[in-house]
């Protein structure tokens, strides 16, 4: 397997480190500029919340610190590597080996048992099925109560199909955790019990987080707020 | 279907080989179109004699005489065929003895009344009795039945081959055709010798026994049973492959049907592309998940496909009366050329989930 090689020199250096990166979709006169230059480094262990109104480009920012998309111009170092020199399918490695992600509308296979969804990152990563077993059972206690292991996330409320997901997203140990809204389908109450499982995961197992949000009551369980207008980080709190 | 052509296919070759392979029939005329021929004179028993002397490289020599006769046996009566054969006719046409026996030498020369009865005259006139030793009659010579051939069965073209009487030749040359006359003459050809060349010898002698001169057409035809039996295998071949050709033109259709269910398959699950993506699954992760889908769903179709045609082949092969020829090659072939199937068909809708763009896949609803 080809994997990223990222020497030990280079991996004090820190986890994620944005340099004037922008982004721009379509060409000519209808060209928008999504990102305009962003500036942005985060360290092992922080929780940072995104924040802004929509079109701002927080979604776009996530996406490229997600490995999903590559900046325009400018510089994404992720432990030092420059991911937007990279190729599609060594962008997806380093998802596969550093990255979890968590989406606002769960994302989970829909015919799929609880326990093979969250078995799904290790199948890649090539675990063998035992030891995926065990992993994959320890993500889930992780997040909630046993016995949701053979359910199908029909078969279960938003807020256990979000836990699904999030056990699903920490099987790999990732580095960061990428959320996009994860609480934007949930009651508050559910929204405070999935917040205090990531900040729990943060402080415990140093796992990064970035967060985007909407929602002031979350983004205030994070350690630095990053607030995003018109393509350009405007404020930086906490 | 390309096991009911084989099936065809079989059973010429095998009706030809139970006629007897290397056999040149000649006969007296020239065919001159379909069932018609033009007259000639008979060929009479020298000519027979003549070429068991003069041609080499044969094992064999059967002069034989047919015409139609009504039988008679008690109360029940048959029209069939009688054939006054001499020589080494069983040996020449592959006929075996079921039970009784074969005419012996003394009968042939001294056109002695007895018969020999193909199965299905038996089965007419006898029903269950055992006819060796009864009389049966025929136009007005009494005969003595001796020996049963062994059934053989309907031919290709649909005719009873086991309707049949055989007396020796002379009886049938003074007692019912009442001439010399001969209307073929059969010749066995040694294994390992061109029949081509005995085929021309033969011409040859025939062209001088009956004053042929240089300018005119021969006035009897040689027939070579491989001709012939290449010519039907030919036909049947032609058929297999047609039929061949309607089952690549379905394998086609169904392999667009899979194509379709395949791509409407990976536009439903564009979001579970996009999570997979996202988690990390290569390009070729996402193709071979896909390819293996399509793979799988063929080979499955593939396996109900062959049980279904193996059903329909026992079924019509019984209603067509040709015999049912399991070709295990062909199920084999038929089994990867459906997986083969998916595969190519699978490729197209499983390229365009691989090349899909996370965050857009994502994104679809």
């Amino acid at each position: 397997m080809n994997t990223i090689v990222v020497s030990k020199q280079i991996s004090h250096s820190p986890l994620i480190e944005l340099h004037g990166v922008t982004k721009v979709y379509g060409t000519g006169g209808a060209a928008m500029h999504a990102l305009r230059g962003i500036d942005l480094r985060i360290d092992q262990g922080e929780f940072v919340a995104v924040m802004g109104p929509s079109g701002s480009g927080k979604s776009t920012c996530m996406n490229i610190l997600g490995c999903l998309d590559t900046p325009a111009s400018g510089a994404y170092l992720f432990k030092g590597v420059d991911v937007g020199k990279l190729s599609r399918d060594q962008r997806a490695l380093l998802r596969r080996n550093y990255l979890g992600f968590v989406f606002q509308g769960y994302n989970l296979l829909n015919r799929t048992p609880a326990l093979e969804n969250v078995e799904l990152p290790l199948i890649y990563r090539g675990t063998p099925a035992v030891e995926r077993r065990e992993r994959a059972l320890k993500a889930l206690e992780a997040v909630g109560p046993k016995g949701w292991k053979s359910h199908t996330p029909g078969e279960l409320s938003g807020g256990q199909q979000q836990r699904v997901a999030i056990a699903r997203a920490i099987v790999t140990d990732p580095k960061v955790l990428l959320a996009d809204e994860l609480t934007g389908n949930l009651d508050s109450a559910h929204s405070r019990e999935i917040m205090e499982l990531l900040t729990s995961f943060n402080s415990e197992r140093s796992i990064t987080i970035v967060m985007v949000t909407h929602e002031p009551d979350m983004a205030a369980y994070a350690g630095r707020i990053i607030r995003f207008l018109d393509g350009v980080i405007d404020s930086e709190s906490g | 279907m390309v096991t009911l052509g084989g099936g065809a296919t079989v059973q010429v070759s095998e009706q030809i080989a139970s006629l007897g392979s290397n056999l040149l029939m000649i006969t007296p005329g020239q065919r001159i179109g379909m069932g018609q021929r033009s007259a000639a004179v008979a060929f009479d028993v020298d000519d027979a004699e003549a070429i068991a002397r003069d041609i080499g490289s044969i094992s064999a020599v059967a002069p034989s005489s047919s015409q139609g006769v009504t039988v008679v046996f008690g109360n029940k009566n048959w029209s069939t065929k009688v054939t006054g054969i001499d020589g080494q006719y069983f040996k020449v046409r592959n006929w075996t003895i079921e039970s009784g026996r074969e005419f012996v030498s003394s009968e042939l020369r001294a056109g002695k009344a007895v018969c020999i009865l193909g199965a299905t005259v038996r089965k007419e006139l006898f029903g269950g009795q055992d006819p060796l030793g009864s009389n049966i009659r025929m136009e007005k010579v009494s005969c003595q039945v001796i020996g049963i051939l062994e059934a053989k069965g309907q031919s290709t073209m649909g005719t009873d081959r086991d309707d049949l009487i055989l007396i020796p030749l002379r009886t049938f040359q003074r007692r019912i055709a009442g001439n010399q006359d001969i209307g073929l003459i059969q010749v066995s050809v040694q294994d390992g010798v061109s029949t081509d060349k005995v085929k021309q010898d033969i011409e040859q002698l025939m062209r001088v026994r009956r004053h042929i001169s240089p300018s005119e057409d021969d006035s009897f035809s040689v027939r070579d049973m491989k001709e012939i039996a290449k010519m039907l295998t030919g036909t049947t071949q032609v058929l297999t492959a047609l039929l061949g050709a309607v089952a690549a033109v379905s394998l086609l259709v169904g392999g667009i049907g899979i194509m379709n269910i395949m791509l409407v398959s990976v536009t439903e699950r564009t979001r579970e592309i996009g999570v997979r993506l996202a988690i990390g699954a290569l390009t070729r992760e996402v193709l071979m998940q896909f390819l293996v889908e399509a793979i799988v769903l063929s080979s499955f179709g593939g396996l109900f496909g062959i049980v279904l045609a193996l059903t329909a082949s026992v079924g019509l092969a019984r209603v067509l009366q040709v015999p049912f020829v399991f070709n295990s090659g062909i199920v084999v072939i038929a089994f990867f050329f459906s997986a083969a199937v998916g595969v190519i068909f699978g490729y197209f809708p499983a390229r365009q989930a691989a090349r899909m763009d996370p965050i857009e896949a994502l994104r679809h609803e």
